[in-house]
Parts: structure tokens; sequence; C-alpha cells
């Protein structure tokens, strides 16, 4: 059948991306647990699974801002599954509860995994490509968060430039071949350090996504 | 309080990930939210680099980690694998603390 084919496809594809996602796993666990402790720090990653929002919520919660604030730069850093969603959803059979069940498992793996070109999407690669990202994610935050007590200070192994470090391979991969990506970049990354002084952590980072209102213009 | 934060995450990442999905069969957004939206990453992605690599609670500073950040920077530049370049900024932070 051609969908044991597809799920295969996406299982096999997304093998290579087990290191990668165990080590961003572990980072996140290192750097979380000191701040929500380990139990919350596995169990977000078993229900949130996102590492961007992950990282951005315990980012603003480490830096002493409030949940409030570490739930809506979360919840911002999201945001970037919804266009990833409505392209995949072209691609989609079935009814509205299985779409949503395969929206479901899109992550910046697999959406890139079971892109088959021109827009269209290979569903059941998408959903083949789940268990491997989820177990790597899952073992590797629990690797790094038991981890943690055993290294104490973050700061001491450099470990605290792993937050930002892991943003930038994100931000990079954004702004190649894409002017208008680079130019609201720059725009947030000073709206960001120019807010730092003034407000509360958490704030300018919120703020700083208004840099998107550019995207209001028609592109030429 | 944690809880409450990992349980509104869950269910606002769900939401974001089936909301394409469930609202569209096949039709794109409209075309200003759309490029509104594909901008949101770029931007929070730029503000968290800022944030995480040149603030403390106290203010702006530059500090070993500017040096991790470079590191990180070349790395992927290059085109090296993400683990090369997380390692090469902890790396190199760490070293920088230890000299000054």
């Amino acid at each position: 059948m051609a969908r044991s084919a597809g799920w295969r496809r996406g299982l096999r594809d997304s093998a290579p991306l087990v290191l990668p996602t165990v080590a961003v796993g572990v980072t996140f666990g290192l750097l979380a647990a000191p701040v929500i402790g380990a139990t919350a720090a596995v169990v977000m990653s078993a229900v949130v699974w996102s590492g961007t929002a992950q990282f951005a919520a315990v980012g603003v919660l480490g830096a002493g801002g409030g949940a409030v604030l570490a739930g809506a730069s979360g919840l911002l850093a999201n945001t970037r599954f919804v266009p990833m969603g409505f392209a995949i959803a072209a691609s989609l059979s079935g009814p509205a509860p299985r779409r949503a069940a395969v929206g479901a498992t899109v992550v910046d793996a697999s959406f890139a995994i079971a892109h088959r070109g021109g827009g269209r999407f290979d569903a059941a690669a998408l959903v083949g490509a789940m268990p491997l990202q989820y177990v790597a994610w899952l073992l590797g935050t629990a690797a790094g968060a038991l981890g943690a007590d055993v290294l104490g200070d973050p700061q001491r192994w450099g470990l605290d430039v792993l937050f930002p470090a892991f943003y930038l391979s994100l931000l990079i991969g954004e702004l190649r071949e894409d002017r208008r990506a680079r130019l609201v970049a720059g725009c947030a990354a000073v709206i960001a350090l120019a807010l730092v002084p003034f407000t509360p952590a958490g704030v300018p980072v919120v703020a700083a996504a208004a840099a998107a209102l550019i995207g209001l213009r028609e592109r030429r | 309080m944690i809880w409450v934060l990992i349980g509104v995450l869950a269910v606002g990442t769900l939401v974001a990930k089936a909301i394409g999905p469930v609202l569209a069969g096949g039709r794109p957004l409209p075309a200003r939210l759309a490029g509104v939206i594909a901008l949101v990453a770029p931007a929070l992605l730029a503000a968290l680099v800022v944030i995480g690599a040149f603030s403390t609670q106290r203010g702006i500073v530059v500090d070993a980690r500017a040096l991790g950040l470079g590191a990180a920077l070349a790395a992927l530049l290059l085109r090296a694998p993400l683990v090369v370049a997380l390692v090469a900024a902890a790396v190199v932070t760490a070293l920088a603390r230890l000299i000054v």
C-alpha cells in the first residue's frame, strides 16, 4: 500500500535527525530543570512538544519574567505552525478530527521530510516521521533534566548561551533567501534591545513580534 | 502555576498545528494575514537571540555569551551540523569565562 510506504519513508528519513533532536532535548532539560524542576521539564516536553515554544517560555521564566509573559512568548513562538498547518491542509483527506490529528504531528523536521515539492505534502510520511522525533525529544529532555543536578550551575559550562545559539540556528534558516524576513528580524532585534532597560523580562520579546506587521505591506 | 502554563502551551500548540488542517480544505489564507504570520517567526527568533545573548536582569551587556554566539554563527554559516554549533557556543562561552 502507498500509505504504508509513505509511513516507512517518513520513519526512515527522520532517523538522521534523532541525534540533533536528542541534543536539543538535553539542552532544554539542562536549562529548564533549574528553573521549573525536572518533572515539569519532562512533562512539558511530553505534552507541548515544541522546542521553540518551550525554550521561549522557560527563557522568560529564567530571566525573571512572570508566567503570563512566559505563556505569551511561548504561544507567539508557535504561531509559525499556523501557516505550516494551512500549507499541509491541501494534502490532507478525511474528516476534520483526522486532519487535526495529522496536523498535530507537524514539527520542523517532519514538515521538511513530508514536503514533496510544489506545496504538496505526503501525509503518511508526516505521521511516520513522528515517533522517532517524539521519543528523541522526550529522552533528551529527561537525560538533560537528570544531568542538571550533576552538572550544577549551567553558566559554568557556558550552557546559558545554548538558548540564543539554538534560536540563531532556526533564525538563519528563516533568513536565507528572504530579504523581507531579514528586515523584520533586524527591526525586532532593535525593538527588543531598546526595551530591555525599561520593561519587565519577557515584554521585549513579545513586543518585538510587532515587527511582523511589516508583512501587511503587499509583497512586490 | 507552572502546570497551568504547561497546559496552556500544550493546548495552544495543538490549536496552532491543527487549525489549518481543520479549517482549510485546501483554501489558502488571505495574502496579508499569511504575510504577517510568516514573519512572526523571524521577528520572534531575532528578539530571542539578542535577549538571550545580550541582556541580564539589569540591562544590556556584552559578555562571554557574545563570543559563544559568534562561534555558533560561524559554525552555522559554514553549514556545520546543529550539534557542532551548539557545542562550539558552549565551549567558547565557558572558556571565555575561565580566562576573564
